[in-house]
């Protein structure tokens, strides 16, 4: 637990020790803004809640947390220093987790900086803030989610570039598994059951399912267990490459 | 006290370290020899934990390095090739983060990070990023954060690599300093260290283990009396001139 702090600690402030921090995040906030004034018709709509604000998150993460993922470890690996940080009495799980976890909280700290979206519909209206919490839960779940994929590829190349890519190309995957166009094209011919466990699959489903401002079970499980996953596989392609 | 046994490391078909046993004990000053590509640095990173070994063992203190890493890593400390560190960090935060890792806290944690300050010099760069150092300067910041603990066993790979003829002493009288209770293995593929340094020292080349004797001993092997001789003799088969 201590190991984790300390390497959380260390990475966490390595974001801000660069301008990419707060390029990262005013990117983020302006096109978070945008695309819930222009494409969701936040004024227009005539509702106070924060759907349309919500509903581009998943496009955004798609582009935006492999920027964050792709120097975890590809970095690490290219400048040697996954060799001084593996050679400390340091358990690779610990890495693993404590480099995810910072990372997971930049993202956290960037859609907390989001906060001036919920100042105004409360000043427009009367939303149910219980759901837009929710929905704001939901969101910092599925960030971990494309996190923790990316975090993987991360481990699996010193290239950053590349590291961005296939991340992408993944979170792609498991985002758009849960889309209606590819459900209903699916759904002509495969059997009920393969549709149903495609969308299950999907992060835009259970996304979805949390921000219309009810927590499920199934859904934190969901999260958890792909965050779980994707991080176990980050610690095996870790022990099997740090050395190339 | 470390124990190596049998210790191989395979690539595929290549065979980067073959065979290696030898053990070493508290005041021994370790050189590791060898060209170029012998598996030097595969040793010490399968020494240290960084790479598992195809076979045999390797124990430091007592504790297995695969069965047991982190009770081993604790007891050594190590400067993997080229002194790779966090080039976004400060001199300060930096070994401020080893003394994390490493445990230590309160009075001892502010004498020991004064200590490495002091002995490696460097004051003046503390708050400066690790990126913009120089070459002697990143080498020295590697050192400090391998000696922060005072560890019973240090691996240093290349120690003065790129650094300066005074720097390089620097180093060396640092080395000889510590000597006395500690177990000190540096590679190098500088003959005079060996000499200035080590009072034991290894020749491999082609992944096996070629020659284990005292400086002088090796010297006395060529009709020169040249440890440069003797190397190149033992190392490429060839005659002394």
């Amino acid at each position: 637990m201590h190991n984790v702090k300390s390497i959380f600690r260390r990475e966490f402030s390595s974001y801000f020790a660069t301008p990419l921090a707060l390029v990262f995040i005013v990117f983020f906030l302006v096109l978070a803004a945008a695309f819930a004034f222009q494409f969701g018709n936040f004024y227009e709509r005539g509702q106070a809640d924060l759907a349309p604000f919500f509903s581009f998150h998943p496009w955004l993460y798609l582009f935006l947390i492999p920027a964050i993922s792709m120097r975890l470890w590809a970095e690490e690996r290219k400048s040697g220093s996954i060799e001084l940080l593996m050679t400390l009495p340091v358990t690779t799980w610990q890495a693993v987790i404590g480099k995810f976890l910072a990372a997971w909280a930049f993202a956290g700290v960037a859609l907390a900086l989001t906060f001036p979206m919920w100042i105004t519909v409360n000043y427009l209206g009367d939303p149910d803030n219980g759901a837009i919490l929710a929905a704001y839960i939901g969101s910092w779940l599925m960030a971990g989610g494309f996190l923790a994929i990316g975090a993987c590829l991360s481990a699996a190349t010193r290239n950053q570039v590349i590291a961005f890519i296939f991340t992408v190309v993944i979170c792609f995957g498991f985002l758009f598994s849960g889309f209606p166009i590819v459900l209903d094209m699916v759904s002509g011919w495969a059997p009920r059951v393969l549709v149903d466990a495609l969308a299950s699959l999907s992060f835009y489903t259970h996304f979805q399912a949390i921000s219309k401002g009810v927590i499920d079970l199934r859904d934190l499980l969901y999260f958890g267990t792909v965050i779980g996953v994707w991080l176990a596989a980050n610690s095996i392609v870790l022990d099997m490459k740090k050395a190339d | 006290m470390i124990e190596i046994r049998n210790l191989t490391k395979r690539y595929g078909a290549l065979t980067a370290v073959n065979d290696i046993s030898f053990t070493v004990t508290p005041g021994q000053v370790l050189g590791f020899l060898g060209p170029n590509g012998a598996g030097k640095s595969t040793t010490m990173k399968m020494i240290t934990g960084f790479l598992a070994p195809s076979s045999g063992s390797v124990t430091v203190c007592g504790h297995d390095v695969e069965s047991d890493p982190l009770a081993a890593k604790a007891c050594m400390g190590y400067l993997p090739e080229g002194a790779p560190s966090y080039g976004e960090m400060t001199v300060r935060s930096f070994l401020e983060f080893i003394a994390d890792i490493r445990g230590l806290s309160g009075e001892r944690r502010r004498a020991r990070l004064d200590d490495v300050i002091a002995r490696l010099q460097l004051e003046s760069v503390l708050e400066q990023m690790i990126e913009t150092l120089s070459k002697g300067f990143k080498r020295r910041v590697g050192l400090a954060q391998a000696l922060l603990h005072d560890p019973q066993v240090l691996i240093l790979d290349e120690p003065t690599d790129g650094l300066d003829p005074n720097q390089k002493h620097q180093v060396r009288t640092l080395i000889n300093d510590m000597s006395k209770d500690k177990i000190i293995v540096i590679s190098t593929h500088i003959l005079e260290e060996v000499d200035a340094v080590c009072n034991r020292a290894i020749i491999i080349a082609g992944g096996r283990l070629l020659a284990d004797a005292t400086p002088k001993e090796l010297a006395a092997r060529a009709p020169t009396g040249r440890l440069d001789d003797v190397f190149r003799q033992i190392t490429t088969g060839q005659k002394a001139a």
